[in-house]
Formats: structure tokens, sequence, C-alpha cells
């Protein structure tokens, strides 16, 4: 018996004496036939008491360097944004962590309204009218709002800035494959989407256009322009755009600048880093797409009594229903992260979400002005950015230095080698939160001087005591 | 007759007939949260009220319009609500009241597997070494949630029977995208451009919906009488254009396919790819294995058999495993173990072009970073209490409750109204059928379902699987004691009885829950999905 399973020997007894059995491996006998039962104990450990467990999984936690261990300037779509505490409250009460999928609305009005209030913040957020109620993550909603261009307008043709994600664009390509369309990528030039390429990027064949904003190396592209573009060179175009939801504090909305699917990572509204997940994407478009929209959806009603209630809706889209024919195969969203996203957006609320991110704008272009000013370091664009901005260490091995500076406390962003070996290997992507400190962006700067200085005069700095 | 005019709450309300003996309500008799008035944050919000406070920038301010052009910022602010921190954690208390949960209630929600959540998982995913790491953390300073994932895949592996595991899908569906795709690469990868997929009539509906997502299409195979796989209808369709089957063993009827191999053998005959849709995986942990039932892809639901809870609908992970010859083309990042010299402590890295062994042929990435770790946590920490013979124990101990169950409906006369679809005993689960008791007693399996509400029980899975008429599929898994199937099965016989007495009882319920029944039709007609907003 483990600790989690309820039957007492005396039960098992009892209830296959009941079944009429003489015991449970006679009633999997007569079910499964002899030869594919397993003769012998699955090579898995003997379980351990919870405090063995607890003291195991925890020592495997002290392996990882956190960012509460580190002050951490990482970003490229996940960012350290202190989480409430009511955020870890409210997600942990057995009410929202516990249920389904609100199958029973009657007694699932809280998980209901919950999307409800959701779907609005959301479209507040994003200026679009209808918001389903999540999807899995950032880049696999931009490749679900492919898909819905694929159905609108039959066409195979996806072009995409190469200042999205490269997990996007990456996702992009191996779930189009599936759907059967072909993916275009438009280069940068001088860190944003080349217009000239856009422009030219765009035929009768055209499903969609897919811009970043801001985009991979942190800068704010003109959204209108690229979607004027977009339209005007693909009529049937679905112009979508993915985008860092915390930015909309300062940023133009997606539905006031020409887009059509506003999509992107939400993690940073008031979910944990996870080394990457779960979060939850967001998926908002406009009202003539609300019956091809993927996921979960929930609506206003009335009960038998006339009072207000809340249930899922539009269900004839979903694979449940439509099966074959559904406008995806979602079946498990993300409830309980889009919970967390509702609640830091009612907990920033309207005066807070333009403040927080003119906080991140003001200490960004202070680090962006800092960085640049050191010996060995240069801006690896000028374009304007809002909370992240990538920098050139031009001759210097750039993993050597985040070496260096997290030998020193510092992890001082993401080296773009990483993602983008052969295109920006001396470039360093950085990313401001409110949780990085006048003083720790200072600390950084003389770090980067440091670490630029060592190897240019070929002399790795000792680490001192 | 039932009166169902009331609407004003604590107002009296008679239900169960207007007669002598009907059930008068009194005022202010129900809980005051269950009868709140649904009223939105947005709803809540007043002119000047906040909770949050922005740090001081600390550093020299600077002109918006200096740094972002004038025409690329907002002009208004999004209208998000303005409210306290105290109206915000009373407001969401207060509506989580108007859920049904799993802590608090039996869920035997069929093909979902409601079991408990351990709250030591939720302690060890918050730690700040997990809940705190960068997923573009230096691989050097990540070693522990490394291991952590090189472990769950190795404990995976074992319990599929399948030699290579990938964390990355989101959730089930998404496990089943990378299947149907990682089929199609192994066929495109030695020349053939196969486009069906095989799947029974009793499928989950994500099976068919993926296929068509992955450009392929739906070939049904009907069941034969015993709840199986139609033999002759396979091997009729089976031919040189199957890319893949995909099968639930047992399948949502609660039937172990006892002709396994022989549709293996058949399936694998034609060249094709056998996938195993493990959302029924908690009937036969280290008692039977996919691989060994010859699957080629497996994907697991973390969020059913490893108890990552369910969220009200997510996060869920749907890792999959997958045989040698699938395992060139698993999405990447995969992790590799190097044994270090002098007995130190292994390294763990995670590669994205790995140059030979799985991954080496990718189809690329299904989302981005590794998938979700949070939930892998909580799975490997589950795994750990339990060890193989506790996952072997707690799989034998579902079918058994599920068995016991059935007897019990049978004591109890229950089957005579809600006979067994098929067979006669079940693995981990099984359907009966409400359509005697729709013609005998004039209530629907949705009006069983809802008076079962009333009984502080959340109902089954109903209307699926869609072959069976009036279905209702029940999962009780092993974490639910004895005294709970009891009461259950005692609360379908009074429903049932109570239904011969007067079926309108069952028509209109529920009645103690927050709302009654809701206008969905409605809904769908004129969609209001949104608050609306002066």
């Amino acid at each position: 018996m483990t600790r989690y399973t309820t039957a007492t020997d005396a039960d098992r007894e009892a209830m296959l004496a009941a079944v009429g059995v003489g015991s449970i491996s006679d009633l999997l006998a007569e079910q499964i036939p002899q030869a594919l039962l397993l003769d012998r104990p699955l090579e898995i450990p003997d379980g351990l008491s919870e405090q063995e467990v607890y003291t195991h999984v925890a020592g495997l936690a002290a392996r990882n360097t956190s960012a509460e261990d580190e002050v951490t300037f990482l970003g490229a779509g996940m960012y350290d944004h202190y989480v409430p505490a009511i955020i870890d409250m409210l997600m942990g009460r057995s009410e929202f962590l516990t249920p389904y999928t609100p199958y029973q609305p009657e007694v699932s009005q809280g998980g209901l309204q919950v999307m409800f209030e959701y779907q609005t913040a959301i479209s507040e957020l994003t200026a679009l009218p209808v918001s389903n109620a999540s999807v899995y993550e950032g880049p696999s909603a931009v490749a679900a709002a492919a898909y819905l261009a694929k159905l609108v307008n039959g066409k195979t043709r996806i072009v995409v800035s190469a200042g999205a994600h490269p997990h996007t664009i990456q996702t992009l390509q191996t779930l189009a494959v599936g759907y059967g369309s072909e993916v275009v990528v438009v280069p940068l030039k001088d860190g944003r989407t080349d217009a000239e390429a856009w422009a030219a990027a765009f035929d009768e064949d055209t499903s969609a256009a897919i811009v970043q904003q801001p985009n991979f190396l942190g800068a704010v592209e003109d959204v209108q322009a690229l979607s004027d573009a977009a339209r005007a060179g693909g009529p049937k175009a679905v112009v979508i755009g993915s985008y860092d939801p915390l930015t909309l504090g300062v940023l133009a909305p997606p539905g006031e600048v020409g887009i059509d699917v506003a999509v992107g990572e939400g993690q940073s509204l008031g979910n944990r880093l996870d080394f990457g997940g779960p979060s939850f994407g967001f998926f908002a478009a406009r009202e003539a797409f609300l019956r091809r929209m993927p996921g979960r959806i929930a609506g206003e009603t009335t009960d038998v009594d006339g009072r207000r209630g809340f249930v899922l809706t539009l269900q004839t889209r979903e694979q449940h229903i439509r099966r074959e024919k559904a406008t995806s195969n979602i079946c498990t969203s993300q409830a309980l992260n889009a919970l967390a996203g509702v609640v830091y957006l009612s907990w920033l609320g309207r005066d807070g979400l333009p403040e927080l991110a003119n906080l991140l704008v003001q200490r960004t272009h202070y680090a962006r002005t800092t960085l640049a000013a050191v010996e060995g370091v240069e801006l690896l664009h000028e374009q304007p950015v809002v909370r992240e901005f990538a920098l050139r260490l031009p001759g210097v091995d750039v993993q050597g230095v985040v070496s260096y500076c997290q030998d020193h406390g510092v992890n001082p962003g993401l080296a773009l080698s990483r993602t983008h070996g052969g295109q920006f290997d001396d470039g360093l992507l950085v990313a401001i939160t409110e949780q990085r400190t006048k003083e720790q962006i200072d600390e950084l700067a003389r770090l980067l001087g440091d670490a630029v200085a060592a190897q240019r005069t070929g002399t790795r700095q000792e680490v001192s005591a | 007759m039932s009166t169902t005019e009331s609407s004003v709450p604590g107002e009296a309300v008679a239900y169960g007939g207007d007669g002598p003996g009907a059930s008068k309500v009194p005022a202010h008799s129900v809980n005051p949260i269950q009868r709140d008035v649904a009223k939105t944050i947005f709803e809540k919000s007043v002119e000047g009220r906040r909770a949050f406070v922005a740090p001081p920038s600390g550093v020299p301010e600077v002109a918006l319009d200096e740094i972002i052009p004038a025409n690329l910022q907002r002009k208004a602010p999004a209208r998000l609500p303005q409210i306290t921190e105290p109206e915000i954690v009373r407001h969401y208390v207060r509506i989580s009241r108007r859920n049904f949960d799993l802590d608090s209630g039996f869920y035997p929600l069929g093909s979902c597997t409601m079991k408990y959540n351990p709250r030591l998982h939720e302690r060890v995913a918050g730690l700040p070494g997990h809940a705190r790491l960068h997923p573009f953390q230096t691989q050097d300073h990540a070693q522990g949630a490394l291991e952590l994932m090189y472990g769950l895949e190795r404990q995976l592996a074992e319990v599929s029977g399948l030699p290579h595991v990938c964390l990355q899908p989101s959730a089930g569906s998404h496990g089943e995208l990378a299947g149907v795709l990682l089929a199609r690469a192994y066929h495109e990868s030695r020349g053939e451009k196969r486009t069906k997929v095989l799947t029974p009539d009793t499928a989950h509906g994500t099976n068919p919906a993926t296929v068509t997502m992955a450009g392929l299409e739906v070939v049904k195979v009907a069941t034969n009488p015993d709840g199986g796989v139609d033999i002759d209808d396979l091997r009729a369709k089976a031919d040189e254009d199957v890319a893949l089957i995909m099968l639930t063993n047992p399948n949502t009827l609660g039937i172990f396919d006892p002709n396994i191999e022989e549709i293996a053998s058949i399936v694998h005959g034609v060249g094709g790819v056998l996938y195993y849709d493990g959302a029924n995986l908690n009937a036969i942990m280290g008692i039977t294995r996919p691989g060994d039932m010859g699957f080629d892809i497996v994907h697991f639901n973390l969020h059913k058999s490893f108890t990552q809870p369910h969220g009200g609908g997510g996060p869920g992970s749907g890792p999959i495993a997958v045989s040698d010859r699938i395992a060139p083309f698993v999405p990447v990042p995969v992790i590799r173990k190097e044994e270090s010299a002098d007995g130190a402590a292994p390294r763990f890295s995670l590669l994205d072009a790995p140059a030979d062994g799985p991954g080496s042929r990718t189809i690329g990435k299904l989302r981005g970073f590794q998938g979700n770790y949070g939930v892998f946590v909580r799975c490997y920490s589950y795994i750990k209490s339990l060890g193989g013979t506790g996952l072997r124990d707690a799989s034998e101990i579902a079918v058994l409750n599920a068995n016991y169950l059935l007897a019990k409906l049978d004591e109890l006369g229950v089957r005579k109204h809600l006979p067994l679809a098929f067979g006669t005993r079940c693995m981990h689960e099984f359907v009966i059928s409400g359509g005697p008791m729709k013609r005998e007693l004039g209530i629907k399996t949705l009006d069983l379902a809802k008076r079962l509400l009333d009984h502080g029980f959340h109902p089954p899975t109903v209307y699926f699987p869609l072959l069976v008429e009036e279905a209702l599929l029940i999962e009780p898994v092993e974490t639910e004691a004895k005294e709970t199937l009891d009461a259950f099965a005692e609360a379908l016989a009074e429903i049932l009885a109570e239904a011969a007495e007067d079926p309108t009882i069952a028509q209109n319920a529920p009645y103690s829950t927050p709302v009654r029944r809701l206008d969905e039709a409605g809904a769908a007609k004129k969609p209001r999905i949104r608050q609306p907003i002066a």
C-alpha cells in the first residue's frame, strides 16, 4: 500500500469478494493476455517517505542557479518579474487547483468566471474584441494563429519576420509541415524587420503575416507600417502580432495598429519562470475570427431561474464535438496560469500597468546608455526599446564574458551565439525587470568592462574573494 | 410539478411537487456565498483604487517621447480594474467557493483520472531553485533541473516499455500532434507518403482533430460486440496508405483489447506505426506496457496518471516515449547524460542539434524551451514517492475500485436501468448506458448527472464515448476509499428510485448549486465573452 492508495488489506478482501474474484492478479489475468503481463517489477527504485522525497528534490533545486541565487539579466521570452504573494495563495486554493475543465457549469462558476474575466482583461490589453481562455504558451500560440489563418483563407504561405523568437520560428516550421504551409522568413535590417524585404514578401497566396513586438532583439517595430504593407501585398493575409504583454502598458495595442490576431507568451503576467513552463499563451482576435478560434471560450448566460452565470461556449469549434473538423486539437488549456494572469493584471490595475511599463522603459534606457558607454561594448542596434536590448562585444568570446559575470554573481543576459550562431556571435541580449535596480545595473557595467578588458589583454582575471 | 420560477436569493421555493408533503425551502437556508449574484472584478472597479505600488525608478528619468516615438505609444490605458488588494483577494476567494473541486469531493470523471494531488509536489515545485530558474540559464547552472528531467525520462521509458522519451509536448493533444508528425516524418524518411490514420470510433476527439492538423486523413475503424477493435474491419482498411493507428488500451470503454498483438501485427504488416494514447495509462502501470504490446509511440498525460493538478483546465504536460526507429525524429532539445571520470557527478546537457541518436533528424520544436518543467518536478516527485511497486499498486487499486463499483451498482439494482455497455469486467473505468433508464424512468443521462450534483458528487463523463447510447463513463481512481464508492453507488440508486416516483425532480435538477441549469444554446447564439466596460 502506498500513502496515496486508500484500500487496506481488509478493504481489498471485501472488494474482491464483492467482485467475485480471488485476487487482483486474477482480475487482471481475466482481461489481459498472459504474454503481455509484465513478469517483473518496474525497474524504478522503491518509494520514499515524504521527507525523503522533499530532501532529494530540494537537493536538485540547490544544484540550479536560480534568479534567487544570482542577479539575472536573462530574458529572451521569459522574464524575472516579481510575482505578488496573493497569486501563490490563490493558485494554491483547492477550488482553483484541483478541478477539471468546467464541463458541469453549475458547479464550476468560479473557474468559468475567472475565464470570462481573463478574456475581458486580454481584450482590454490588446484592444481586440474576442479572446479565448488561453492556449499552451507563446511560440505554439503563434503556430495556432497561423493555423487559424489557413482555416480562414485556405492559403498556404506564411511570412514571418526574423525578429520573431527563434523558438517561434522553429515551432511554426515544425507545425506548418503538418498543415501543409511553407514558412518564409523576412530578414532584419538595423535591428528591425527590413521594410523593403517585408513588403516584397507578400502575394495573393500569402496566408499569414507574423511580426513580433517588441522583437527578439528588443526593438520596437512600427507595427502599423508592417501591417499596412502586408495588406497591400497580400490581400488575403491574416496579420498576426506576437506581443510581450507587459510592454502594452506603453506600446500601441495590436487592435489599433492593424493586427487581426494578437498572441503571445503570458509568463510575464504573474507567472513564475519555472525553467520555461508552465505558463500560458494569450490569443485575441477581431470579431470575424471568433468562430475559428482554438481553445476554450467562456460566455455569459443565465440559468433557469434567470440568474447570471457562465458556460463554456461555441463548443462546436472544438475537438470533442467536431472531431476531425475541429478548429484545433487543443483540449487542456492553461486555466491556472491564466488565473495568475488575470489576478496580476487586476493587481497592477488601470494605473499600475502603465506605471510599471514606464519604470521598465526608464531603467532599460539607463542600462542601455550605461552599458553602451563601457569600453569594448557597442549597441547591436539603435532602435527604440522598452525592456530589453542587444549589445555587441566585438572580438570577444561572449559566452566567456557570461561565465566571468556568473562567477561574480551576475548573469549578464543571453549570449546570442546560442540562438543566432553565425549571425550575432558577438551579441548579448540584456533584459530589465522591476527587480533590477540601478545598483545592479552599475555592477553589471563594471563586470562587463572587467570581462572585456580581461579577454582583450588575454589574461583572465582571477576571482577575488 | 416542480416550480422553477424563483430567482430571488433566499426566497422560498417549492420543489418536488405542490401537493401535501412538498418540501418547502425557507428563506436564507442556503450558503450565501453559493447564492452570490455573479459580479465580475471589472464591475467592482472604483476610480482611484489600486493594489500595485511601483518602486522608485532610481535612475535619471527621460521623457517617454524621447525614448519611444509618440506614434508607437499607447494613447489610452487598458481599462483594467481599479481595485485594492483586499478586494481582489475577497473577490477570488469568494468565487472560488462556487467551484466543485477534487479536494472536497468525489470526481469520477471517466478518462480524466481525477486522483489526489499530493501537496508535497506544490511545495517542492515552488522552491526557488525550480520556480525561479530561467529557461535560458547556462547549462552548468541548471544541472539539477537537467538531472530531474533525465530521471523523469528514464522513469517514463520504463513505465512505457519504450527506450526514448521526449518531455516537450504541453498536453496530451500536443503529444498526439508530436506523435502523428513523428510517424509522418518516419515514413517520409523512407520515401513513403502515407495519408491515412486509423482511429477506432471510440477514440477521444483529440485524435481525429490532431490528424487533421497534421495534414493526414482519418479512417474510422469499427468496434466489435465485445468493445474491442473490429479485426475484420481493421484488415479491410489496413493498407499501404496507412501511416499509423491511434489506439487507447484499455480503450475509452474501459476494456483491454485482448487482440492487441494481432492488431499490432496487422498494422506493422502493412508498414504502419502504432500510436498509444496514454489517457488510460492509469490502468496498466507496472502491469503491462505499451512497448511490449507493439506500440511505437506513446504519449503520457502527466496531469492524469502522474498527479499534476488539473487546475480547472490546465496546465498539463504530454511527454512522448518512442521506439528506436522513431527516435531520430523527436523534437529538440534532447537531454544527454555524460558520465564523468574519477567518480565525479555526471554531467547533463541539452542538445539542439545532436549529431547522432535521438533528435538527430528532428522534426523541430513544438513550443518554446524545454516543456512544462514545473509539471515535471511534480511528476518526478510522485514517481519517487511511489516507486515501481507503488505505481503498480496504484493501477491495481484503480482497477479493483472500478470493478468493485461495478459490483456495487449491480448489488443495488442500478445496472437494471444503467447496464454495462460492453463485457462483464473492466479495467480502471467502465461505461454504462442510460438508454434503459431514459425509456423506463423518463430521465436522461444529463438529468442523472445534474441530480448527482445535489448529492455532492461530480458526475461521470457523460455522452462519451459516442457509440454508447446515453453514455456515462465512470473512473473511480485508486485514491478513493471504498466508503466513497459505496456512497456514490447509493446516490445513483436513490436517484433512480426517486425518478421512478417523480422524474421531474431529476429533470429540473440541480437545486443546491450556485446556479441551476444554464442556457448554453443562448450563450452560443449571441456570444457575450467579455465584460462591457463603460
